[in-house]
């Protein structure tokens, strides 16, 4: 993905989108974050947000036809639009005392005034922006009051104190106001030029009169007869001449469109046109970013489904008051829309508290880094990489590949971490050293050609070792007459996981040449992770998950080994997400094995992510542990799943779990929900065991050469034990560091306890063991940690 | 991080090998391109290092993740 590709997933999240009554607001009052302030009892905030929108908060609060509710999501059927003009009277009249004057910029003396025509409220809107910006005003208004058409409004409906105190404003910023005063049309002689005449004496014109076109014969007109006015910037063909209100409306620009008088929609081309005088004194572009000024549609999705609908407290119109309480309620009736549909079903992406538009950006600096702290790197080698972001998104935006290919440019750039990784890529080699302890590649015997592979993967190998060697055994039955060869190594996830491209090609080759040697036999695979790494990067090896040869070709009616007393709960794991033949696979034999199934409320293309994928358990413990306690806290049922890591991290928080393998081959009579997750050196062990097992059972060999180091015998109390579970360090690790210790002499002895100290750096870690020689021969170990910094000065590279 | 263990904890431990106390010294640790002087005991004869467990786990760990980030 390169930096366009971000940009085009950063762009793609909506979530940064207005809700749908601030982008209908014309002059879009944060409705949104009004409401909250006020649901929190902070009037003064709410107020200060309604005046940053709205010049004249008094009277618009009090006459507002309120387009905004026409769009509020709260009026889809939950209860009503929420009551927002009476929210922002409330912002007033709580909140309005607290707040300080408007304070204009100093005047700015370099240019010529501006000419407002007409002191109707689009007029007051362009004279307020300007002023408070430090441009001169002068105001022309044909009658004795500042005001217009808000003279109509019946006092009830807006109290003339309101009126005046709003207006008074104008003056306080320091307009100059001519009431009394035509400018035009009864000008006598020249009236017809009196446009040409003002832009001589004012550096620009806001003509906020006048409906008809004849009467400024100066503009032009269109060949509809109507004046021309720019639809963005309200620009006349005169470039100083700027137009709203009635000679808007009526302007080949809204030409046929029945605009609707009303004062906010004034003000918002009140408001245009000042950007736009502004832009013009400043020398600045009039159109350069002007998008969504005025009411458009918003991109913004919000999930309302688990919403209830909520009347309002007490029925509302424009003349209603609400008390402190009153507003406060209504307020929490506002549903705050977001989107954040991801986030709400991430717990990585929450535990960061932003959202995938501010994460991208975020991840899009992390990799421009030249000299620095890159603060993201734990943040994008945190993901599970699971999908589950892209198939709830809107819009598509997958964290997943987002978090990958950033991975992958990380190692590109030889700025990935050393530590993120490491231990699983060091399990990986483990797996599939050519003359180690596990990967293994072989025709059935007797047999010098296979058809059909059994590729259990390394994990189920590592958890349950015995499953392996009876699913073997079903496969040779079940294609009696094809050759069935057996497949022992790591698919190479942790690598693609872990964004290493030339770690994952060298394992690929690896597997291609030992494939080839079994003549391209079809590969059964047992691991869903296996699954999708195979069909994503060996197209040309054809694959078939091993439930649906179970289902298939296996008993079609089970005695299972286990009774069933209530149901399971299944847990897909998240490689299946989109294999929903897998799903279904599994769902049949539970069938019939008469397994009674609950369906969790996030399965199949929707399930969720044990904290395996991706590497996330390793890059980020404290997240990883929330993810899965999340996926756990769904049902208090047991799970049952077909992945082996899946199954494990259930199980190493306490949640009854099983492996299918468990139900089809686990021996009756035990609670195999309960087992213990197998540990990381258990794992090495039973991988190391199995292919030891089948080498001399099935194919009469037996394993290569052992290590010196490999006799070395430990004894590690519980304690100890998951001490070093916890640090990442293997029995191997340890035994490395006492044959070099005892064999060389270099440690260190403490005489009032009786134990040793040594260490040794087998690759890039640093391993010390604290041990006592036992007098059998074994050494018990008391402690275990490790160390990536280095001991004296590196060795220049 | 020139001290941030406390080295008299360690006082028992002598070198095995050439059978002396380690006595206090100036050590460098280096991590990806930088090096720092740390107080650490150490054997006086063959130069054998003890790296305390509390600053493998502690300051240690911190300073690796800090350089990984750089
Ligand atoms: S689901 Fe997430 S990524 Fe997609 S638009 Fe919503 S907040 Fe953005
Ligand atoms: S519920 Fe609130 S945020 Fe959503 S549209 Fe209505 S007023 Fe706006
Ligand atoms: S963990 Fe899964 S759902 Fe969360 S961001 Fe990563 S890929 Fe998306």
């Amino acid at each position: 993905m390169d930096q366009k590709e971000l940009r085009e997933q950063e762009n793609r999240c909506i979530q940064e989108q207005a809700p749908a009554c601030v982008s209908t607001c014309p002059v879009h009052v944060d409705v949104r974050g009004l409401a909250a302030e006020i649901a929190k009892g902070d009037f003064p905030a709410a107020y200060k947000l309604y005046r940053k929108a709205v010049p004249f908060p008094g009277i618009i609060s009090h006459i507002c036809n309120q387009p905004c509710q026409t769009t509020c999501l709260r009026g889809k059927d939950l209860g009503g639009a929420i009551e927002i003009a009476a929210l922002e009277r409330a912002a007033l009249e709580f909140g309005g005392q607290a707040a300080e004057a408007i304070k204009p910029l100093p005047r700015k003396h370099f240019v010529k005034p501006v000419a407002v025509i007409g002191g109707g409220i689009s007029g007051l809107t362009v004279a307020f922006d300007l002023a408070r910006k430090g441009w001169g005003v002068v105001i022309f208004e044909a009658s004795d009051r500042l005001g217009g058409g808000l003279w109509k409004v019946p006092p009830d409906l807006l109290p003339r104190d309101v009126l005046t105190h709003d207006l008074s404003v104008i003056q306080a910023l320091g307009v100059e106001i001519r009431l009394n005063t035509t400018v035009g049309r009864s000008g006598g002689n020249g009236h017809s030029t009196f446009l040409t005449r003002l832009c001589e004496e004012y550096d620009a014109v806001y003509l906020g009169v006048g409906s008809h076109s004849s009467d400024i014969p100066d503009l032009q007109l269109d060949e509809s007869g109507r004046t021309s006015i720019d639809p963005i910037t309200f620009q006349t063909s005169m470039a100083k001449v700027f137009a709203g209100g009635d000679v808007l409306r009526a302007s080949a620009t809204f030409s046929g469109q029945e605009i609707p008088h009303s004062a906010i929609l004034s003000i918002s081309e009140g408001r245009r046109a000042a950007a736009s005088i502004d832009r013009l004194l400043q020398k600045v572009s009039l159109t350069a970013a002007r998008s969504n000024e005025g009411p458009y549609e918003t991109r913004l999705y919000t999930n309302t489904s688990e919403i209830q609908p909520q009347t309002a407290l007490i029925e509302t119109d424009l003349s209603t008051r609400y008390s402190r309480e009153v507003a406060e309620t209504e307020a929490a009736r506002c549903m705050q829309c977001e989107c954040l549909e991801c986030v709400k079903n991430c717990e990585y992406l929450r535990h960061y508290k932003g959202y995938p538009k501010k994460y991208i950006r975020e991840v899009y600096n992390n990799l421009s880094i030249v000299m620095g702290t890159r603060h993201s790197n734990t943040f994008i080698n945190s993901c599970a990489l699971c999908g589950l972001c892209a198939e709830i998104c809107p819009t598509d935006v997958d964290m997943g590949e987002v978090c990958h290919n950033a991975r992958e440019q990380m190692v590109e750039q030889k700025r990935m971490p050393a530590s993120a990784h490491d231990f699983a890529l060091q399990d990986m080699a483990f797996s599939n050293s050519a003359s180690g302890k596990f990967a293994l590649a072989r025709n059935a015997s007797g047999t010098n050609s296979s058809s059909y592979a059994f590729f259990p993967g390394c994990q189920l190998s590592g958890s349950s070792p015995q499953y392996v060697e009876k699913a073997y055994d079903f496969l040779k039955g079940a294609f009696p007459d094809a050759g069935v060869g057996l497949m022992l190594r790591c698919c190479g996830a942790p690598a693609d996981w872990a964004g290493n491209k030339q770690l994952f090609e060298e394992s690929r080759q690896q597997f291609l040449l030992e494939y080839e040697k079994l003549g391209r036999p079809k590969l059964v695979l047992a691991c869903s992770s296996c699954y999708q790494v195979f069909q994503k990067h060996y197209p040309d090896v054809q694959i078939v998950s091993f439930w649906e040869v179970f289902d298939q070709l296996g008993p079609q009616t089970l005695t299972a080994g286990r009774a069933f007393s209530a149901p399971v709960a299944i847990h897909d794991p998240c490689s299946t997400r989109y294999a929903s033949g897998i799903q279904d696979a599994v769902r049949n034999i539970l069938g019939k094995m008469g397994c009674e199934i609950q369906e969790l409320p996030l399965s199949r293309e929707k399930t969720e992510c044990c904290s395996y994928g991706g590497l996330m358990w390793l890059a980020n413990k404290p997240v990883a542990e929330q993810a899965v306690q999340r996926r756990i806290n769904e049902s208090p049922q047991d799970y049952l799943t077909y992945c082996a890591m899946c199954r494990d991290f259930f199980a190493r928080r306490g949640k009854r779990s099983l492996h299918l393998f468990d139900y089809i081959y686990g021996a009756a009579g035990t609670d195999l929900a309960l087992a213990p997750a197998v540990g990381f050196s258990q794992r090495h062990e039973n991988r190391a065991r199995l292919k030891e097992k089948l080498l001399k059972e099935r194919w009469s060999e037996t394993m290569p050469e052992q290590a010196a180091f490999e006799s070395i015998r430990l004894v590690l109390p519980e304690a100890v034990q998951q001490m070093v579970e916890d640090r990442l360090i293997l029995v191997e690790d340890m035994q490395k560091v006492i044959e070099y210790a005892q064999r060389t002499g270099k440690r260190m002895f403490n005489a009032a306890t009786g134990h040793y100290l040594a260490y040794t750096k087998p690759t890039s870690v640093t391993y010390w063991v604290e041990y006592t020689p036992q007098e059998d021969g074994a050494f018990l170990v008391h402690k275990a940690y490790s160390h990536r910094m280095e001991i004296g000065r590196e060795a220049k590279k | 991080m020139s001290q941030y263990v406390d080295l008299s904890a360690y006082q028992g431990w002598v070198c095995a090998d050439c059978g002396q106390p380690l006595v206090p010294g100036k050590v460098d640790i280096s991590y990806l391109g930088n090096s720092f002087p740390v107080d650490l005991l150490k054997c006086p004869n063959c130069g054998l290092v003890l790296i305390p467990e509390e600053l493998a786990l502690g300051k240690m760990a911190e300073v690796e993740k800090a350089l990984e980030d750089k």
